[in-house]
């Protein structure tokens, strides 16, 4: 039980990350993708923010009487992750807008099709 | 214990949203989900103590890029065809059967969660918990290593979000066909609905000089409590989006020129890549702000101060230009 409890938090983070990766490989809808993609990576930083979880510590801002922290690295490595994140999300998303502009649609399938008629 | 069972059930509810993502084909749908899945998110960050994560997840997640994704489907299309969601889907998911199976193996190795002897706690961990209050003076031991001991890695990252404005100002920035120029997104933001509604503009004129407040104080009180560069940046930006929302895209433009944002987003960058310069100048390695001032601590409050700011700019300015890109896209 106390195996299940510990590892518990690194199995929920992958099964997010299966679900976002399932929803990029098998999903023709170029939006679903990218929130795919997003869940995906929310999924990592739930996996890097847990390894850093110490039981009993406290967030890592530097108090009086208190002795024991939460590893801050992972937080300094995610807190830019995040950020930098949306920006990328935010060019995926613009990369779709002129795809659609372009052929017309945001299915994988139908822009295939399109190709392959030239 | 309570902290356990907190952390079990917002784990469950991440897990049935993310299933409920992959299922659903309304695309309006999905993208609010994934607002909720972020703030779900957000929350078990502050479970398990990522103070500064959680502010900027729940700032970011479940604000800009959820505003983002509905601009996204307001100029493409709301729904996903049914006729391509749901074909071969057993090679995918033999995939992620396979891939997931060999995750879980290699978690099996791993210490258990929360584990204080576990070696991920023994690195350099223990070096910023110790030494990061006497050496630079700031108690928000994320900040100091934010801005200070891995000042480099947070340079980097602020180039890319620049670069990536700039490549969505590139895509859909200023020129575009007229033949599409059929934007639903426009036609809300100027819609009569929302403008004249009394409530909503008496409460976003309430609201916004608050946020903008707020933001203020994330800026120059990360050294002290939660907050920094990034969470300001993005709060600030939501400050002027609400009222961009509100009172329309013209509106927001006159608040805050595009010019003035793509000058602010490159002085953000160059402000903080220019406090390295002086350092160097000054006789120090780069990005090392003990020299800025007579003694360290002063020296890297005033460094620390500086790069925050310089994020905080670029942050708030890509975020709005990237806004503006998406909003504006398809205006007649």
């Amino acid at each position: 039980m106390d195996f299940v409890l510990g590892h518990y938090n690194y199995w929920i983070a992958i099964f997010l990350m299966m679900v976002g990766f399932y929803t990029v490989i098998s999903r023709g809808n170029l939006v679903k993708k990218i929130v795919g993609l997003n869940v995906f990576q929310v999924s990592v930083f739930l996996l890097y923010i847990s390894i850093g979880t110490v039981t009993g510590g406290a967030a890592p801002i530097i108090t009086q009487g208190i002795k024991l922290y939460s590893n801050p690295l992972p937080h300094v490595l995610i807190l830019t992750a995040i950020v930098v994140g949306v920006a990328t999300t935010a060019l995926g998303l613009a990369l779709v807008v002129r795809i659609k502009e372009a052929y017309g649609t945001i299915e994988e399938d139908e822009i295939h099709e399109q190709d392959h008629s030239l | 214990m309570i902290d356990i069972i907190i952390d079990i059930t917002l784990l469950a509810f991440l897990a049935i949203t993310a299933v409920a993502i992959v299922r659903l084909t309304n695309l309006l749908a999905i993208v609010m989900l994934f607002g909720i899945f972020s703030f779900l998110s957000a929350t078990l960050f502050v479970v398990m103590d990522a103070v500064d994560v959680a502010f900027t997840e729940a700032a970011v997640g479940a604000g800009i890029s959820t505003v983002l994704m509905l601009a996204t489907i307001a100029l493409t299309k709301d729904h996903e065809e049914k006729k391509y969601s749901s074909h071969r889907p057993w090679l995918p998911l033999a995939v992620v059967i396979a891939t997931g199976a060999a995750l879980v193996y290699g978690t099996l190795d791993i210490p258990a969660f929360g584990d204080p002897e576990s070696p991920a706690q023994k690195h350099v961990a223990t070096y910023y918990i110790e030494k990061a209050m006497p050496e630079t003076g700031v108690p928000n031991i994320v900040t100091a290593v934010l801005a200070s001991y891995r000042g480099y890695d947070t340079l980097g990252e602020v180039v890319v979000i620049l670069t990536a404005g700039i490549a969505v100002l590139l895509l859909i920035g200023d020129n575009c066909p007229k033949s599409i120029a059929r934007n639903h997104m426009q036609e809300g933001l100027k819609g009569k609905e929302i403008a004249h509604n009394l409530i909503l503009r008496i409460a976003s004129k309430t609201l916004i000089p608050l946020i903008i407040l707020f933001a203020l104080y994330v800026q120059f009180h990360g050294d002290y409590g939660p907050g920094g560069g990034f969470q300001a940046g993005v709060i600030m930006s939501s400050a002027i989006i609400l009222y961009a929302l509100v009172y329309g895209l013209d509106g927001a433009e006159r608040v805050i020129p595009s010019t003035i944002l793509r000058l602010l987003a490159s002085l953000g960058v160059i402000i903080y890549a220019g406090v390295g310069v002086v350092t160097l100048l000054l006789g120090g390695n780069y990005l090392d702000y003990s020299v800025l001032a007579d003694t360290q601590i002063a020296g890297q409050h005033l460094g620390i101060l500086l790069v925050e700011l310089g994020v905080g700019m670029t942050v708030f300015s890509i975020m709005l230009i990237i806004f503006f890109a998406f909003a504006g896209r398809g205006r007649p």
